[in-house]
């Protein structure tokens, strides 16, 4: 420090009057202002989040109608017509049929292809880029590219077909195929984000322990993915797993866009049928209803698959 | 300069007693150290002193008057914490300048952009200051850097301007060294032990380190399980401890400590009969503690301990010898210079005895100090 | 992974592989393009060339252009995007603060309930919310394109996880500074809580931008629509064969995005991690 410094000046500057000493409990100014800040959330959080939520429950059990002047509380009369109706299980079949197709399809597919492209330094980047931009993109746009791809004349994957000597098919208008061609563009869509978080994942696994295992004797790749790559990404194939889950739940855009629903009910699905029965046939008590069944279902799938991962998980 | 003074602090939180009944008073322009093992309460004393929490009950009072209901900018004090907690997106400048700005500046001179436009008297001021500490504490050439750019000791130093630039009452300090290497760290005790003597200023220190304690304090208070065991200057603490726990606590490498049993007025260690200073009651076991430089190896085997060598410490200037006896389950240090102990090879057996000169700290069942009889004492101060 | 002693070979397979898949991940856009670009009778015959014999691009642009607002339609989503996260933060932020580091009652209470608001997807909002702003008179706004998203429980969870890894003694060294709460707030954790509020950011920003189902609902004229209800009506315009300008128009609103997500890549990446690291 300076040796030659001079001592500093001594403050001149008296105390403002505003110090005046005022009675000054700690923990409770904290509390005060933390309610402060809480309370905009808070409130929000009641009018737009639980409040509504809350509604829809109520609502689901009317038979109201939008711009209906009354409405009558009906109790589970919406959920037993519901029961009866085939659209509605048609619906629920195609939902679970699209995640069961999409979420192992992602999940498998990015994690593979996040292996891949971790196992050398080489175009990581590019790589990356190229696979989650799909991620990115509007898929409102995009579903309508798809739609000339699959066009049956001039789309790109017949002519593949064909090429192939295969026979091209109307892909989004049969009844066979039309929910697969949308979980294949569910699948381009999601696969990247995947792909991203396992390679978020495996960044973080300590190269020490590939080391230590090879000394140990698991030098084949296939040893080190199942003793060190694998119970290590347990945390975040939950996350993937859950958050795939979720998105598949909320099948809309593809729907809405390409085939309404069609042919046939075949590609229908809860959140489809949720707008359709809102909103354009407006019987919105109906509507609640779904809204509840699709609420029951995503909290049900999102609790049993972390219940059932979590068991399995090692936390590291 | 300040004088604090704390009456019986109290604080309790969730069900556990973090500080009883803690007294200090702290001189003004004094460098006082509280030191104790990690998780004692000392930075909670510390806290409260600054008004960063609130006690259960007992009273803080700066220059004899009540603190207690002043909010932590009233109280004028300037804390020095751990992580030296700059703010990061600030420049040294600003970061430096922050708490005069709150202090100099009214509220419409502070706002984000028209505040540029008025007062320009007191901004004149505040960059004055800012100035002079960093030539003081020679940062100048960091002014328009970010902390994240600096290294560990320049953050240090950027941490002890910001306290400074205020010129407050009195300086707390939490741990603020224990961030540095080890090299650093000694460099800076010098540094901070210097700044004190050039400023005068009351410095109130928190370490978990004795050995900064005992080289930087005017006193240094002891405390363990949130109660103060002693306040004293470092040699008192270190020649008289009041306590077992502070024997042990001070010191480096740590005291020997083990029983002995008082027969016909007369302690004996094992095969060993210690001098009769000691009024003790017969049949109690109590405990002694010898520094290792009261100890040393002998030749012979009578009068002393008879031990194996378990392992040898060579730090240079000094040898220390850990004998493993009969007396208690840790091994004995012993100290030495490196060429009386040349030729001790580990395994061998050897003899600890006492230096005539040794001080002998007895402490019975509750760890507290005996004292030798009077005149024994007299004929120590006095001999 | 080490990849000290693996053969060149594999190297190679990698890369044959990964340029496949990333072909097909592409694939449509470089199609999208492609179309755009072509004359009616190129794109009825031929499909495998990618650059056209006849260049045709200004002309379906031109027509894409002319058709539909589609620079209005930009022109919203930057606008309801922008003010749904700056209010997001003006309204989250100071919350997540107060549950990360203050201590208040009813706090562990609010967080459980950050924690329940998370399950719930935003679709099952869209009736009740819907008839709330009918009520309200605002239907067919930007007021209804923007209120339902200032509250984001989501936000809240991640800069809470956020400022719990800010030390104490920063807040403590503003408090003894002389900074009053709400300084602190405003002045040191919006500052230091920027890594967090870039990774919200773009997942905010991202998510309404591409966001269908909410402004289907509650949008009724044209001059508010966003890009994906912008894309829709544009597609349900152009329907039947006219493709050239019909790529040409979802070309330019794909674009935007794409090309601030080329620009920020590793931002946008790590930003979409980071919400991962729940």
């Amino acid at each position: 420090m300076a040796e030659t410094a001079a001592i500093l000046p001594a403050r001149d500057v008296a105390l403002p009057a505003r110090f005046s000493p005022r009675p000054y409990r700690v923990a409770a100014s904290e509390s005060r202002h933390a309610v402060a800040l809480v309370a905009p959330a808070v409130g929000l959080m009641l009018a737009l989040l639980f409040g509504p939520t809350a509604a829809a429950l109520v609502i689901s059990g009317t038979d109201w109608e939008f711009g209906a002047a009354t409405a009558r509380f009906v109790g589970i009369d919406n959920f037993r017509a519901l029961a009866a109706d085939p659209v509605f299980w048609k619906s629920v079949g195609n939902t679970l049929i699209y995640v069961a197709v999409v979420v192992p399809a992602c999940v498998g597919g990015g994690l593979a292809l996040a292996l891949l492209i971790e196992s050398r330094e080489r175009f990581r980047a590019f790589y990356r880029t190229a696979h989650f931009l799909p991620v990115m993109s509007t898929l409102v746009a995009m579903a309508v590219v798809w739609q000339t791809l699959l066009h049956p004349t001039i789309g790109l994957v017949n002519q593949v077909f064909q090429f192939m000597g295969l026979e091209g098919r109307n892909w989004l208008r049969e009844e066979g195929t039309a929910l697969l061609a949308l979980a294949l563009i569910g699948i381009w869509q999601n696969l990247g984000y995947a792909m991203v978080l396992f390679m978020a994942g495996l960044k973080s696994i300590p190269r020490d322990l590939y080391h230590a295992a090879e000394i140990d004797g698991a030098d084949s790749a296939l040893d080190r993915f199942r003793t060190v790559t694998l119970p290590l990404l347990g945390p975040v194939m939950m996350f993937v797993l859950v958050m795939m889950a979720v998105r598949a739940f909320q099948l809309f855009e593809t729907v809405h866009v390409l085939t309404k629903g069609g042919p046939n009910k075949s590609s229908e699905v809860l959140l489809h049928l949720i707008y359709v029965e809102s909103f354009e046939f407006l019987r919105t008590g109906r509507g609640a209803a779904l809204t509840v069944i699709y609420l029951a279902m995503v909290v049900g799938i999102t609790l049993l698959l972390t219940r059932i991962i979590e068991r399995r998980v090692h936390y590291a | 300069m300040a004088a604090i003074e704390l009456r019986q602090l109290v604080k309790r939180f969730g069900g556990a007693t973090i500080l009883r009944d803690v007294s200090l008073s702290v001189e003004a322009g004094e460098f006082l150290t509280v030191v104790g093992p990690s998780g004692c309460g000392k930075s909670t004393l510390l806290k409260i002193i600054a008004g960063l929490e609130e006690q259960t009950s007992g009273e803080v009072l700066i220059d004899a008057q009540p603190a207690d209901h002043l909010r932590p900018k009233a109280r004028d004090i300037a804390m020095v914490f751990q992580s030296y907690a700059l703010y990061p997106h600030l420049t040294v400048f600003d970061n430096l300048a922050l708490p005069l700005r709150m202090r100099w500046l009214t509220p419409i001179e502070r706002a984000p952009m028209i505040g540029r436009f008025v007062g320009s008297a007191a901004r004149q001021r505040v960059a004055q200051a800012v100035h002079d500490t960093a030539a003081f504490l020679e940062i100048s050439h960091l002014l328009d850097r970010k902390p994240g750019q600096l290294s560990g000791g320049q953050r240090q130093r950027v941490a002890l301007g910001r306290a400074l630039v205020r010129r407050p009452k009195a300086f707390l300090m939490d741990e603020p060294l224990s961030n540095l290497d080890a090299k650093l760290r000694v460099s800076m005790r010098h540094e901070l032990a210097a700044l004190h003597r050039r400023l005068g200023a009351t410095f109130v220190y928190v370490t978990h380190d004795q050995s900064e304690a005992m080289t930087m304090s005017d006193r240094v208070a002891v405390m363990m399980d949130g109660a103060l065991l002693q306040v004293d200057s470092p040699q008192a603490v270190y020649d008289r401890p009041s306590h077992r726990s502070v024997a042990e606590f001070i010191g480096s490498p740590a005291i020997n400590v083990f029983p002995a049993h008082v027969e016909h007025g007369r302690m004996r260690a094992d095969s060993v009969l210690l001098p009769s200073h000691w009024d003790v009651a017969d049949n109690q076991t109590v405990t002694v503690g010898i520094r290792p430089e009261g100890l040393t190896l002998k030749a012979d085997a009578h009068g002393g301990w008879r031990g194996e060598v378990a392992h040898l410490e060579n730090m240079g200037a000094d040898l220390f010898v850990h004998v493993r006896t009969q007396l208690c389950d840790k091994a004995i240090v012993v100290r030495m210079p490196p060429q009386h102990g040349a030729g001790v090879k580990i395994g061998e057996t050897v003899t600890v005895t006492r230096l005539a000169s040794a001080l002998t700290l007895v402490f019975d069942r509750d760890g507290q100090r005996i004292d030798p009889r009077r005149e024994i004492l007299s004929e120590v101060v006095n001999g | 992974m080490s990849a000290r002693r693996q053969p060149w070979i594999e190297g190679l397979a990698r890369h044959c592989v990964l340029i496949g898949t990333s072909a097909t991940m592409v694939l449509p856009f470089v199609w999208m393009v492609s179309l755009s670009l072509k004359p009616p009778q190129e794109i009825f015959s031929n499909a495998w060339q990618l650059w056209p014999s006849t260049f045709y691009g200004i002309e379906n642009y031109r027509t894409a252009l002319s058709a539909v607002p589609l620079v209005r339609y930009l022109g919203n989503g930057v606008f309801v995007c922008t003010v749904i996260f700056i209010l997001q933060i003006l309204v989250n932020l100071p919350c997540a603060y107060a549950l990360a580091k203050l201590r208040f009652g009813g706090r562990d209470t609010l967080f459980a309930a950050v924690l329940v608001g998370l399950l719930i997807p935003p679709q099952v909002l869209a009736i009740p919310l819907f008839v709330l702003f009918y009520t309200a008179g605002i239907v067919d706004t930007y007021a209804a394109l923007i209120l339902p998203w200032t509250i984001s429980v989501f936000g809240i969870f991640l800069m809470r996880q956020f400022f719990r890894t800010i030390p104490d003694e920063l807040i403590h060294a503003a408090r003894l500074d002389g900074l009053s709460e709400f300084a602190i707030v405003w002045r040191v954790m919006l500052p230091v809580a920027r890594p967090a509020l870039v990774a919200f950011g773009i997942f905010s920003v991202v998510a309404h931008w591409n966001d269908l189902f909410w402004p289907l609902i509650v949008v009724q004229s044209e001059q508010l629509a966003t890009p994906p209800l912008g894309a829709l009506h544009f597609a349900n315009d152009e329907a039947g064969s006219n493709y050239g300008p019909l790529m040409a128009g979802t070309v330019l609103i794909t674009l935007p995005l794409i090309l601030v997500f080329l620009a920020a890549q590793r931002r946008f990446v790590d930003g979409i991690t980071m919400t991962g690291l729940k």
